[in-house]
């Protein structure tokens, strides 16, 4: 974990209540896909944490939904404003150990810290295949982006107006021999896909937090192998230590 | 040069500034980042004696100026403290650290000191009496001045070290509690633990935290920690510890002078992690500023 001054370079709507923020820091401190970083606003006592979606040595993106006052406020920074970042949050995904064909299967907002773990996978020889899941078509974020990286992109949308109707797990039917997951979403989603996949895979979860370095215990989970944090040990846990 | 030693309890520390219990785990995150020797000391987090999840998450929630926290004394258990953490922290933090020590009955407050009354590294024992977020002990001891001094007396009898009781801010008259503890043999106090509150979720219409309260903390909390250190003050002669929304050294010395001889940062760590370091190295100058050339001289200044 560094503390880096970062500034907005970028910040743009993509979809309702949707927006991509680009930032520039002499070194990033991203390491892998799958970290987060938690920003300072000025005003509020607790940090805001955010999953990357793209990232290089001095410059990383965010993709985040206006949920609250602090994302509202993000939403209306404007190009050169100066962010105090804790870089380099949390464990990520570990690349090393996944068979050749992974399936990846983000839902909503978590396709975002799936995307860089794509361009990895793919730059590295391997054939992942992408599964994306949102409510409806205006929803959609990084399709684009998830695009350039894989030629085997399925994406699914509750109300079926985009894409294959229904929920990512019905995608997962037509692919019958996946051994590997990476997947990102919300605990049910990420829960069912579990179910229905019944091979090994990693998980990024989605907590609360108070400092997101390890030092207020306010995202704990437990898991097969004790408590953990999800700022610290996680997000990102594999799928034979989770307790669901 | 301006003079920043204090002492605390027959220990002296290099400054007052100290990290609050819960903020700072065992020391190691922040010892990543900057040497933690230069704090005065820290306030392990809250150790009980068995190993404990704690609540359900959410734990965590913002407020104006502050947040709300309903961890619920998450800790390994006083063993793995002693096996692990302990011998971890003292491979980078070599001086005396605070262990707090929380529990749900006399009894394991007794068998926790009495497990680290041999350990070197523990300069003194911060007596939780006073956690919001757990039910049947913490709070419940600290909000009655029978328990309070019932547990201090019982906790003195076996401690090894200087005992500091941790109290409550959600009290009628916390003169009264502090009293108690004295006279029950206390060998100091610092205060306060974090005010009880929530919030409501308007898209659920439920409360934010699983707990549904939790402890108020942060800036928000800073006049009234303030007001009842100042009224302390008054009521005890042992040594005071002040806490509650410190952000700043001109907060440290504003704390100093309503009676506090050391203090403790909190929640600030969890905004900045370097704020410790920050407040220690502004000291000084905010010293010279307001004419301070010794800060043991400011303590109840105010008064």
């Amino acid at each position: 974990m560094e503390q880096r001054f970062f500034s907005v370079t970028e910040n743009r709507q993509i979809a309702p209540l949707r927006f991509i923020m680009k930032l520039f820091a002499e070194e990033a401190g991203i390491t892998t896909p799958g970290q987060f970083i938690n920003i300072k606003l000025e005003g509020f006592t607790l940090r805001r944490p955010f999953s990357v979606c793209e990232f290089d040595e001095n410059s990383l993106t965010v993709a985040y939904k206006v949920v609250g006052e602090g994302t509202e406020i993000m939403s209306r920074m404007g190009i050169g404003k100066k962010l105090d970042v804790l870089t380099g949050l949390g464990n990520g995904f570990d690349t090393e150990n996944c068979p050749d064909n992974p399936l990846i299967i983000g839902g909503g907002m978590g396709v975002a810290p799936l995307l860089p773990l794509c361009k990895e996978l793919s730059l590295s020889g391997k054939a992942p295949k992408v599964i994306l899941g949102f409510h409806s078509a205006e929803e959609i974020i990084l399709l684009e982006e998830y695009s350039s990286y894989c030629n085997d992109v399925t994406v699914t949308t509750s109300d079926g107006t985009a894409g294959m109707k229904g929920r990512v797990t019905d995608a997962m039917d037509e692919l019958h021999n996946c051994s590997y997951i990476f997947c990102c979403g919300s605990e049910g989603m990420m829960k069912s896909v579990f179910e229905k996949a019944k091979c090994p895979g990693q998980y990024s979860f989605e907590e609360r937090m108070g400092c997101g370095f390890g030092s207020c215990m306010g995202c704990s989970r437990k898991t097969k192998n004790g408590y953990k944090r999800v700022c610290k040990e996680g997000p990102v846990f594999d799928s034979e230590e989770i307790i669901w | 040069m301006v003079k920043t030693a204090v002492e605390l309890c027959g220990i002296t520390l290099d400054n007052p500034v100290m990290a609050a219990s819960g903020t700072f785990g065992y020391g190691a995150e922040f010892a990543e980042l900057y040497d933690i020797n230069i704090l005065g000391s820290f306030s392990f987090k809250g150790t009980t004696a068995q190993e404990r999840f704690g609540n359900p998450t959410p734990r965590i929630a913002e407020t104006s100026s502050g947040m709300l926290n309903a961890v619920g004394l998450q800790n390994p258990g006083v063993k793995k403290v002693l096996s692990h953490e302990l011998p971890e922290m003292k491979k980078f933090f070599k001086k005396k650290v605070m262990a707090n020590i929380s529990g749900f009955s006399v009894e394991e407050y007794i068998e926790i000191c009495e497990a680290l009354n041999d350990e070197e590294a523990i300069g003194w024992y911060e007596i939780n009496i006073s956690c919001p977020n757990v039910h049947g002990g913490g709070m419940a001891f600290g909000t009655d001045e029978t328990l309070a001094a019932l547990v201090t007396r019982e906790v003195k009898k076996v401690a090894k070290k200087p005992i500091i009781i941790k109290l409550s801010p959600n009290v009628t008259d916390i003169k009264k509690i502090a009293a108690a503890c004295e006279q029950a043999g206390a060998d100091g106090l610092s205060l306060i633990n974090t005010l009880m509150g929530m919030r409501i979720d308007l898209k659920t219409r439920k409360p934010l935290l699983a707990n549904r309260t939790g402890g108020l903390s942060g800036k928000a909390i800073f006049p009234v920690a303030l007001r009842m250190v100042y009224d302390v003050y008054e009521a005890v002669s042992i040594p005071i510890v002040g806490l509650g929304g410190i952000s700043s050294a001109e907060d440290v010395i504003e704390m100093m002078l309503a009676g506090a001889c050391a203090v403790q940062i909190g929640t600030a760590n969890l905004t900045d992690p370097y704020i410790c370091r920050d407040i220690i190295n502004s000291l000084p100058e905010i010293m010279e500023k307001y004419g301070i050339s010794d800060i043991k001289e400011i303590i109840g200044g105010a008064h």
